[in-house]
């Protein structure tokens, strides 16, 4: 019978993306690609933060994995039974007492520390995607500054619809040089990117790039002077623990379109409720 | 003849220009041969020679528009001597803006441009305001009888006379010291032409230099300072 | 006169294909405010030059300078890419022939227009928008189509929103590939028409490849006529068109039909 090497990826794997996460994070929001592996789940469902996660992973480190927020979804359990099995770390799902956080579409409510480190889960890295869909033309556009595009889309969605659009993944400007995609959180999270304590590192499987945010970095919301950027805001407070300014999720309770509006970072509301 | 050439506004000397017709077989039509001429500001010349012996040649030669094979012809241009035969063609589009001005037989007409502002367009290049060339446009065309209701029309649909009248409303509109003029009253009328004849006289009280080709008999007597024959063939006095 | 230097200056202009002949040794100077024809049939390599002096197609031989805003002068084949990208966008034009090879077909007309505007760090939207409808208003399309699709013009408008996009930056040298080719004769006119306005109004220098004598006669001040790779002749366009001196100019002017 064979064991699996500690947290699944062989050494020379680590080492090669712990060299791909060191480029990025000396040039933060810059996309470097790395050689991305097999793993044991599919593409799209969190290959790249996988990999990041599972070469920074030490055994003194404290996982939280969360989906949606939430620590109790099937892909937030799946991924934190993997590395609970592959590496034998303590978890928790308390975010003040997590190391390493690895996350999908959520940023947590509660405050990042300095030493956290949070890994985010990226379908689509490249922000021009949208407009150019050749990798050749979009890196020397990175390189070059070219991103005048970018504003193109913003003002096309304010042409459209009166304000910008864009709901999640909002595109933003990191250390005043790269634009990024900041994964598919909700804009209400942008902000807590800008001037975080925590290291935020980004893994694509599918699409083989890593990019990073480190520690007191500037990411900056891309909007127009007549057009400032906004996030959510709701009428309502949690249901279950009355916290205002935070990210809610709306649930369906009954066959009446009854709904209540709840906390989704599951962790942020028991704590609230003390639990 | 007067003078001797050195204060000549125009100067010609020793011009050839020979037509060769490549795509008739190569046959070559000598036009000019070696003509000699100078114009004085303030100086009419008329050229005397029956039609087709190469007026309109010399007039088109001295605007740079033909090139002739030898031979000098020299303006003065912002003080500065100019052969228009091996100058570079940004000094004669230069030239053309400041120095020569040029009346052909017709209008080449752009549609969808009034009437006025083709008239005007020559004033842009002696940095004329925009207000002071549409007065002075409006002036000439009303000189020129040329009815108000068409100064916002293109000449594209205007008769003959009409358009030659606006051809020569841009002609006489800017402060050019010399003019070149070929057959500026043909399709006119004699109110039309005796116009013409007092603008030609205005400009030459200006000391503008003119050469031209003038079909008419009775224009050419009442405007020319001289005559002259390029091929010494003499006009009937 | 703009002192003693070209906008634009090139020297020994030749690329070959292989051993088939683009261009060769072509030279020119080209002055502020001078629109330059480049005229000739198919394959007579005049396309191939555009592409060689605008920084698109690398010439196996030559030099090509130009002079930029603060009075530099550039060597436009050895520059680095970036630069070359940023004139391409800042103080040069490019009309092609195909007004789709120079649009965003996927954006509003008012995007395509702004697009420049914000590349340069635009980041006002009222301002923006109002500099795009301004445009419009300047290539005579209707205002109101400031928030339409590309797709949903005429080739005719297509074609003046494209000019549009590229003068937006008020570029000092344009370089135009058939601009009215492919166009209905009434269009062309129209177009022929703004073009000529823009270039008086807006002192443009402009290089202009095409087939058709009567559009250098409207628009150019200077002729090069190409064949074979070669420029046989060139002067002021008057002087090519009604004195034409090399064979294959007199054949070439004289199959023209005369409206």
């Amino acid at each position: 019978m064979s064991a699996y090497n500690f947290a699944f990826l062989d050494e020379q794997t680590k080492r090669m993306i712990r060299r791909a996460i060191l480029k990025a994070v000396a040039i933060p929001g810059y996309q470097v690609p790395f050689g991305s592996r097999e793993m044991p789940l599919s593409y799209g469902w969190g290959t790249g933060g996988v990999q990041v996660t599972a070469s920074v992973i030490g055994p003194d480190d404290v996982l939280k994995v969360i989906d949606q927020g939430a620590d109790d979804t099937t892909n937030a359990v799946s991924i934190r039974r993997f590395f609970v099995k592959t590496t034998g770390v303590r978890t928790t799902t308390r975010t003040d007492q997590a190391t390493l956080i690895q996350t999908r579409h959520r940023i947590p409510e509660t405050p990042l520390a300095e030493g956290q480190i949070v890994v985010f889960q990226v379908p689509i890295p490249e922000p021009l995607r949208w407009l150019e869909p050749r990798e050749t033309e979009t890196r020397k556009m990175h390189a070059l500054e070219e991103y005048g595009v970018m504003h193109v889309r913003l003002y096309e969605d304010i042409t459209r619809h009166g304000h910008v659009e864009t709901a999640y993944d909002y595109p933003v400007l990191v250390n005043g040089r790269y634009i990024m995609r900041p994964s598919p959180i909700p804009k209400f999270d942008n902000p807590k990117l800008d001037r975080n304590p925590a290291l935020l590192l980004f893994g694509a499987g599918r699409e083989k790039r890593i990019y990073a945010v480190p520690p007191f970095t500037s990411v900056r919301s891309l909007d127009f002077e007549d057009h400032p950027f906004t996030i959510e805001r709701w009428d309502q407070t949690c249901a279950l623990c009355g916290a205002a300014d935070v990210f809610m999720d709306e649930i369906v309770v009954d066959d009446k379109g009854g709904r209540m509006f709840v906390c989704s970072d599951t962790d942020f509301c028991e704590r609230r409720r003390g639990r | 003849m007067s003078g001797d050439g050195h204060d000549a506004a125009l100067l010609v000397e020793g011009l050839h220009k020979t037509f060769t017709l490549h795509t008739q077989g190569g046959i070559q039509l000598p036009v000019l041969r070696g003509v000699d001429l100078a114009v004085y500001p303030g100086e009419c010349v008329a050229l005397t020679d029956p039609s087709g012996s190469g007026k309109s040649t010399l007039l088109r030669a001295v605007y740079a528009n033909y090139r002739p094979q030898r031979g000098r012809i020299v303006v003065s241009h912002d003080g500065r001597p100019v052969d228009m035969v091996v100058a570079a063609p940004r000094e004669l589009l230069a030239v053309r803006r400041r120095t020569i001005g040029y009346v052909s037989q017709f209008l080449r007409v752009i549609p969808r441009v009034p009437t006025l502002e083709v008239v005007i367009d020559p004033l842009r290049a002696f940095g004329v305001d925009r207000d002071t060339a549409l007065t002075r446009g409006r002036a000439l065309l009303a000189r020129l009888r040329i009815p108000e209701r068409l100064w916002s029309l293109s000449p594209v649909t205007f008769s003959g006379g009409e358009q030659q009248r606006v051809n020569l409303a841009r002609g006489f509109v800017g402060d050019f010291p010399i003019l070149l003029l070929d057959e500026p009253t043909a399709s006119l009328d004699v109110a039309s032409r005796a116009i013409v004849v007092e603008l030609i006289h205005d400009a030459l009280a200006r000391r503008v230099a003119i050469v031209g080709a003038f079909h008419d008999a009775e224009v050419r007597e009442a405007v020319a300072t001289r005559t002259v024959s390029l091929h010494g063939t003499e006009a009937a006095a | 006169m703009d002192g003693d230097v070209p906008l634009l200056r090139a020297r020994g202009v030749t690329r070959y294909y292989g051993s088939r002949v683009g261009c060769r040794d072509v030279g020119l100077d080209l002055w502020p405010g001078e629109v330059l024809g480049v005229v000739g049939e198919s394959g007579s390599g005049k396309t191939t030059l555009l592409g060689c002096l605008s920084g698109r197609l690398e010439p196996s031989a030559g030099t090509v300078e130009f002079r930029q805003r603060d009075g530099r002068v550039v060597d436009v084949l050895r520059m680095p890419e970036p630069a070359l990208r940023k004139l391409a966008r800042t103080d040069w034009g490019i009309v092609h022939q195909n007004p789709r090879d120079g649009l965003r077909l996927g954006v509003t007309a008012g995007a395509n227009v702004g697009e420049r505007l914000m590349a340069l760090g635009a980041r006002h939207y009222g301002q923006i928008r109002s500099a795009a409808v301004d445009w419009l208003g300047r290539v005579e399309i209707d205002r109101e189509r400031v928030d339409d699709w590309p797709e949903t013009f005429s080739s005719g408008m297509q074609q003046r929103l494209q000019i549009a996009r590229t003068l937006v930056t008020e570029p000092r040298l344009v370089f135009m590939d058939e601009p009215t080719g492919g166009l209905d004769v009434s269009v062309q006119a129209r177009l022929l028409d703004l073009l000529r306005r823009l270039v008086t109004d807006l002192g443009l220098s402009a290089i202009i490849v095409t087939h058709d004598l009567a559009v250098t006669r409207l628009l150019a001040h200077r002729l090069l006529v190409m064949r074979g790779g070669e420029v046989v002749e060139s002067g002021l366009t008057d002087q090519v068109l009604d004195d034409p001196q090399h064979p294959y100019t007199q054949l070439l002017v004289s199959s023209v039909l005369q409206p």
